[in-house]
């Protein structure tokens, strides 16, 4: 296990909606890409070089700096088997290390659990933005979910301090678990008492940080940046989630996907950027990934579900530079006879994070034994 | 004959609408249950909500850069219209063909598709499919658009049995391919708009020159398909009359597990799926028969409490208690507001597969965004229905014990039922509250105020998130 000063952090970053991988790193000097991708290919003469075969996209320029400078892990490749292109499906595999049942655990939920047994700590796991993301969800597991952190709070809304105080300790009451009261029940009233706790706990945040970062205005960009102001915060929270919408490019990718990679790779660089100014970068290692990839050959106006696809290792003591094989673009290797195949296993890279990053036993989460890889600095 | 249970109409009006006043559950129970059922199966019969009259207010409908202004008004008709169920099934079809203003950002067409709802929301499977087949927020949204002879996009031919009729598992990647191709050359006129400037309306358009008159392979049966036929040969299927009913069922009754289990985990009540399913099958498709079958039925009339509200559900049956918004004000915006700060945002969902229900609109920090918006609603004294509550309360007279006062609200806020946990501190808050004394202005309104008190303790409760 990679040790490091402060108690090591995960970021997770979810592309939601399937991000085009190829279009994001470039099989630049391969010429089925080119023949499959006339009207979305990115030319050659655009692209940022990355290596004799592989290129990055034009506005991927502070991934690319981030690359250069060595603290990007590029997991070329990454899938499962029986892959069936389906948003939902897709999803749910990723956050539940599930491929054949349905099931209501996700793997931070139970990771969540492992850094911290007894539940102490209600602000170990945090997930930015609308809705709790399944990965996160275990049950009696505490985890915070924040729409707005700066009205983070019970009963905000009643203003004289004597009866809010009141009001908050009826509440506390009226959430306090009974047995037998059955499962739903039950879980509003965990939800109720953690609320309350984690209330209290963030309340202090926003007043705690100052940057010279300015983010753009953005979800992802203000998402990371509440991320960068609670890790700052040094409130204990070991597990951040954030979520990036809007990569199911069927159509008029040429216009999407540069604007969401310009949002998403600005927003990681400043993130950086935020915590090394605040001296708290290495502890930190983001995982960006999404539900698959896309099909090969473009439809004209953009590129339908695929399979295989790719993420990124991101942080100070990762070892920069490219894992597995680009999957091939020759017909006899593609997945369904028209997608990227995948060589690593996404569990590998959970396993990865798990046993020699978070130092947490990866067997039991991601419910089997896989190879991993060796992306960190000792 | 009135309805004695009144406990029933409230229940019967939280699902087949959005929640309503005493004073309105009252009015409704002057009728029998059938009675109320069959008024609200029939629109018609009420007088047609005015658009006008809201669109002075909010401009949302004509200008095209207003999303915000055109959620707010959604919700003000969802308070006001005298149809509710209209509105009720028009929020269901929105819910099971989720599609989101961020592909284009032109509010009118979210409102034209939302308009389109409305007008098919209680007829057959078939108008409906054909329905959304044609219409352009959804030939935008899943690009049917880029859905070409020589090219097909294979977006809509997947969804339309994924996600709108069948489930997952009763087709094959084959099935998907055809029905892509069937609704080749199913476009509109023109591009939706794009933000800010464009106030038109894009049309549907079959263009013959790009659909794929070739023969096809659809579901077992061969032939040169269209858009149609697919259509047809997906409503007579088993699948989409199940598929339709366990939506039904999980909207207006209880609550199942999220959808992408259903192809793995049986329903909740399978007999209740199966009576629901049956009567789409003998009706082809007729919602309104199946939407009969279901309130008329026991599971339905047992099922009190048994659904977690959805954020609208919250929002505007907490405005229907409070009795606020009957005219526009202006913090109507705010109500669509906290609708998408606990999860949902209108005619914008969060991806295709729509929003995750149930439990899962629960976390610590939509939950809390919940307490705090049904807090600030009941606690104001100058609205209407709450105004109404503390004259009913008055009107029981001034002898009125802890355990009356604590008992009366809850029904005056729908009949609730809560737990023992949840009774035992209310109770002690209500002890705490001293003498309810109504005999000067003074001491009215010191009265008003515990009343207040005591009733904002209620909707922070945990069985205040139950519908």
């Amino acid at each position: 296990m990679t040790t490091v000063s402060a108690p090591p952090v995960l970021v997770v970053v979810q592309l939601s909606g399937g991000n085009d991988f190829m279009n994001t790193v470039v099989p630049i000097t391969d010429g089925i890409y080119h023949d499959s991708r006339p009207t979305l290919g990115v030319k050659e003469k655009d692209a940022l070089p990355l290596n004799d075969q592989l290129a990055w996209n034009p506005v991927a320029a502070p991934l690319k700096e981030l690359y250069d400078q060595g603290n990007v892990a590029i997991i070329q490749g990454i899938g499962y088997e029986n892959h069936n292109r389906s948003h939902f499906r897709g999803m749910d595999i990723w956050h539940t290390c599930e491929p054949d049942k349905i099931v209501t655990e996700g793997w931070l939920g139970k990771t969540i659990r492992e850094l911290d047994p007894s539940g102490d700590n209600v602000v170990t796991g945090i997930s930015f933005g609308k809705g709790l993301p399944r990965a996160m969800v275990s049950p009696g597991v505490p985890v915070t979910s924040v729409s707005d952190l700066d009205s983070f709070g019970v009963m905000s809304t009643i203003t004289a301090d004597q009866q809010r105080e009141e009001a908050l300790g009826v509440f506390k009451r009226m959430y306090t678990p009974a047995v037998g009261s059955g499962i739903v029940a039950d879980y509003l009233s965990h939800t109720g008492t953690n609320a309350l706790a984690s209330a209290q706990i963030l309340g202090s945040v926003p007043g705690k940080y100052s940057s010279t970062v300015e983010y753009a205005s953005n979800s992802i960009a203000k998402s990371l940046r509440d991320v960068a102001r609670v890790h700052t915060a040094g409130i204990g929270t070991r597990v951040f989630y954030t979520q990036h919408g809007g990569y199911d490019t069927h159509a008029t990718q040429l216009a999407v996907h540069p604007k969401l990679l310009t949002e998403l790779t600005t927003a990681i660089m400043d993130f950086f950027q935020d915590l090394r100014d605040h001296n708290a970068s290495e502890e930190v290692v983001m995982l960006v990934f999404s539900e698959f990839g896309r099909r090969i050959k473009d439809n004209g106006s953009g590129t339908d579900h695929g399979s295989g696809g790719g993420a990124f290792l991101i942080g100070d003591r990762v070892r920069g530079g490219l894992y597995g094989q680009y999957p091939s673009l020759e017909f006899a290797q593609l997945a369904n006879g028209e997608d990227l195949g995948y060589n690593i296993d996404f569990r590998s890279v959970y396993s990865t994070l798990l046993d020699q990053w978070l130092g947490v036993e990866a067997n039991p989460i991601v419910n089997g034994s896989y190879e991993q890889l060796k992306p960190f600095i000792e | 004959m009135p309805t004695e249970d009144l406990a029933l109409v409230s229940h019967l009006l939280r699902r087949a609408g959005f929640g309503a006043s005493r004073k309105d559950v009252e009015n409704y129970a002057q009728k029998e249950y059938e009675e109320i059922v069959e008024d609200l199966l029939t629109p018609e019969k009420s007088p047609e909500y005015d658009v006008d009259f809201i669109s002075r207010y909010f401009m949302g409908t004509v200008t095209s850069d207003s999303f915000g202004q055109t959620q707010a008004a959604w919700i003000y008709r969802m308070i006001n219209t005298p149809r509710p169920l209209e509105e009720r099934m028009t929020l269901f079809w929105h819910h099971l063909f989720a599609t989101g203003w961020n592909k284009h950002e032109h509010a009118m067409t979210c409102v034209q598709q939302i308009d389109m709802f409305r007008t098919i929301c209680l007829s057959d499977m078939t108008t409906i499919l054909i329905a959304l087949s044609k219409d352009p927020n959804m030939i935008c949204w899943l690009d049917n658009s880029e859905n070409h002879k020589d090219a097909p996009n294979e977006n809509y031919g997947r969804e339309i049995m994924e996600l709108f009729s069948m489930g997952v598992g009763n087709y094959s990647e084959v099935d998907i391919k055809n029905a892509a191709r069937a609704f080749t050359g199913w476009t509109f006129t023109q591009c939706i708009p794009l933000y800010p400037f464009g106030t038109y309306l894009s049309e549907f358009e079959f263009r013959e020159d790009d659909h794929d008159y070739s023969e096809k392979t659809f579901l077992g049966e061969v032939g040169n398909f269209d858009g149609y036929d697919i259509i047809d040969i997906i409503v007579k299927q088993p699948a989409t009359a199940k598929f339709i009913s366990r939506h039904l069922y999980n909207f207006f009754v209880a609550d199942e597990p999220q959808v992408p289990a259903w192809s793995i985990q049986p329903p909740r009540d399978p007999k209740a799926i199966e009576i629901l399913a049956n009567t789409f099958i003998q009706t082809k498709g007729n919602i309104r028969e199946v939407l009969r079958t279901l309130f008329n039925s026991e599971f339905f009339k047992n099922s009190r409490f048994m659904k977690i509200k959805s954020p609208v559900d919250f929002v505007v049956g907490t405005v229907k208690i409070a009795g606020s918004h009957t005219v526009p004000q202006p913090d109507l915006i705010n109500l669509s507001g906290s609708t998408a700060l606990m999860g949902q945002t209108l005619m914008d969902p969060p991806t295709v597969e729509s929003w995750h229900t149930g439990p899962e609109w629960i976390d610590s920090g939509t939950l809390t965004d919940r307490v705090n918006f049904a807090v600030e609603h009941i606690g104001n004294l100058n609205s209407d229905g709450i105004k109404d509550i503390i004259n009913r309360i008055k009107s029981n007279g001034e002898e009125i014990s802890p355990e009356e006062l604590v008992d009366i609200c809850l029904d005056l806020l729908g009949n609730m039922e809560i737990d023992d946990t949840t009774r035992k501190s209310l109770l002690e808050f209500s002890k705490n509250l001293g003498v309810l004394i109504f005999d000067n202005t003074d001491s009215e309104l010191e009265s008003s105020e515990k009343i207040i008190n005591l009733l904002q303790m209620i909707v922070s409760c945990r069985e205040y998130q139950f519908a």
